[in-house]
């Protein structure tokens, strides 16, 4: 398998904070990669330092082999690579059929508006919102946005997902929808760098996992050995005594 | 294009304003048109800015002044032919909006628009102390400038239809623009700059193209205007009164509608042309502009077609 992202020593200080130190790994084509840690762990900083919202103070950032360390976001975009946002950034007074449009239109393929409407209509079907093309974003509902968030980035027909939180404040139903969906994503050929705090989602869904603890990679491997991990277990729990009691007792 | 009911609604606002005063050969209706034109031309290039790219561009009079001001001196002082003056004027200034919106369209909000404040006055300084464009006394043209268009009353005439042209260009610009991919872009960054640049669009490019297009048509109205005077001076040609005035035309009307700020404009010089005539106040209309402003901004944030779309959405497909 070849790397699609590279991640290359990459760190970044905010003021005394350390929030991502010498972190390295990859994602490879079609693959699902979790990034879980605690709150404050540097994940959606990570996110921030790939699509270039922060220029790195180390490392590389590479992508399909191309070094896009530092990059504008517009410019990250147009490489094939989208994301979606932990707090949802509609274009609230656009429709979701406009605001898909955008993501078509601006995305890797950087597509004409008459050819546009047609990739944004079919991201809207991938993610179900076919029923809600005209309505305002402002409109839908909190899971409608999140929703509409991943059409958007999917209209820029990526070769890499980021999801920043796609399933939170979704309920059981809706994330059961919403699994299903990124599933179906992948089946596209679209590899998903993916943050989650749903433990249970997030493990059945990836094919590794990078947990991240105050900035630094803590483990990496498959769900199961990372579930395993003593560190990553002290990490969230703060007590392995106590968490293999917590586990003993189901 | 073509098949779009509102390409031919501004095709009749066009053809409404260039035969209105030929009927009888009304002048007095034909110079309140006139500032009707000049309005609508200020307004919807502002919205280019304001309305669609969501960036408040307070000072766009200098677009206006500076237009005129080029336009007259290559009259004046070159004997160029009207025509040649104001293209290159409409370009110098476009050229101009270009490199320093690149600069100042890094601010946001608040900051942007006291920048374009700043341009505004920094330009009225400069040209109040620039000796070839004759300091604080202005410029002025001789009245043989209108012997070519066939003496002043002939002169007037054809004046008030390249306005009306200039304005019909601005609409058709400001159609053009909300119809197509850049459009797309641009509102996209009026609703959530950060968010559009994530989703590809090309901010800082977008930005500074949409302010310098905005300058364009203005530029070129203000040549018109101007050479109409004969005269220009910089307390007339850089009066953010006026700036004012086509903010509170486009709110009026409906940020990013071109039939709001076209409306906005028609409605706001009535208004306007009334209060004028009261003797106890000059400039009265700055009053009300000023209060119409604070009743939109908190009981009416979509102005006029903010109100018709909330009423019947379907007039939205037609009246864009």
């Amino acid at each position: 398998m070849t790397a699609l992202l590279d991640i290359e020593g990459l760190s970044k200080n905010f003021g005394g904070v350390r929030a991502v130190q010498r972190l390295s790994f990859a994602v490879h084509e079609r693959e699902i990669l979790g990034l879980i840690g605690p709150n404050g762990a540097g994940k959606s900083t990570l996110f921030n330092l790939i699509n270039g919202v922060f220029a790195p103070d180390e490392g590389r950032v590479r992508f399909r082999g191309i070094d896009i360390t530092g990059e504008a976001p517009y410019r990250v975009a147009r490489h094939g690579l989208a994301r979606t946002h932990q707090i949802v950034q509609p274009l609230a007074n656009m429709s979701v059929l406009d605001n898909c449009m955008v993501g078509a239109c601006f995305g890797r393929e950087n597509l004409p508006l008459a050819r546009a409407e047609v990739v944004a209509r079919e991201a809207a079907v991938v993610v179900g919102l076919e029923d809600r093309l005209s309505a305002p974003a402002a409109q839908l509902t909190i899971a409608g946005k999140k929703r509409l968030e991943l059409a958007r980035a999917l209209a820029a027909r990526p070769m890499l997902l980021l999801l920043d939180e796609v399933l939170a404040g979704l309920n059981p139903t809706e994330i059961e929808r919403m699994i299903g969906t990124i599933r179906s994503i992948r089946e596209r050929g679209v590899a998903i760098l993916i943050i989650e705090h749903v433990m249970q989602a997030i493990m059945g869904l990836s094919d590794r996992i990078v947990v991240l603890n105050s900035g630094q990679k803590l483990a990496e491997g498959a769900p199961a050995e990372v579930a395993n991990d003593p560190g990553v277990i002290e990490a969230y729990l703060g007590d392995p005594a106590l968490a293999a009691a917590l586990h003993a007792g189901g | 294009m073509l098949r779009r009911p509102f390409f031919w609604i501004i095709a009749l606002v066009i053809a409404a304003f260039a035969l209105a005063p030929l009927i009888g050969e009304d002048v007095e209706l034909r110079e309140s048109l006139l500032l009707a034109a000049v309005y609508v031309t200020l307004a919807s290039n502002l919205n280019l800015m304001l309305g669609y790219t969501g960036y408040i561009n307070f000072g766009s009079i200098v677009f206006f002044g500076l237009g005129g001001y080029i336009c007259v001196f290559l009259m004046s002082a070159h004997g160029w032919p009207l025509a040649a003056a104001a293209l290159v004027a409409g370009a110098a200034v476009s050229l101009f909006a270009l490199l320093f919106g690149h600069g100042i369209l890094r601010l946001r909000g608040a900051y942007f628009a006291l920048s374009t404040i700043g341009i505004n006055e920094a330009v009225k300084a400069f040209v109040s102390n620039f000796e070839p464009w004759g300091g604080s006394s202005g410029l002025y043209l001789s009245t043989e400038i209108f012997t070519p268009l066939g003496g002043a009353m002939r002169a007037l005439w054809i004046i008030y239809f390249l306005m009306v042209g200039v304005m019909g260009l601005s609409l058709y610009l400001s159609y053009g623009i909300k119809t197509s991919k850049f459009g797309l872009g641009l509102m996209a960054i009026g609703q959530n700059e950060d968010a559009a640049a994530m989703l590809g669009v090309p901010t800082p490019l977008y930005k500074a193209f949409a302010y310098s297009v905005s300058a364009f048509l203005p530029a070129l109205a203000g040549g018109l205007y101007f050479f109409k005077s004969a005269f220009i001076q910089p307390v007339d040609a850089f009066d953010l009164g006026l700036s004012t005035e086509a903010m509170v035309i486009v709110m009026l009307g409906g940020q990013g509608t071109i039939t709001g700020a076209t409306v906005g404009a028609y409605l706001y010089e009535e208004l306007r042309g009334r209060l004028l005539t009261s003797e106890t106040f000059s400039n009265f209309q700055m009053v009300i502009s000023g209060a119409l402003l604070l009743v939109i901004v908190l009981f009416m944030p979509g102005g006029l077609m903010g109100w018709i779309y909330g009423r019947w959405p379907r007039l939205k497909r037609v009246l864009e």
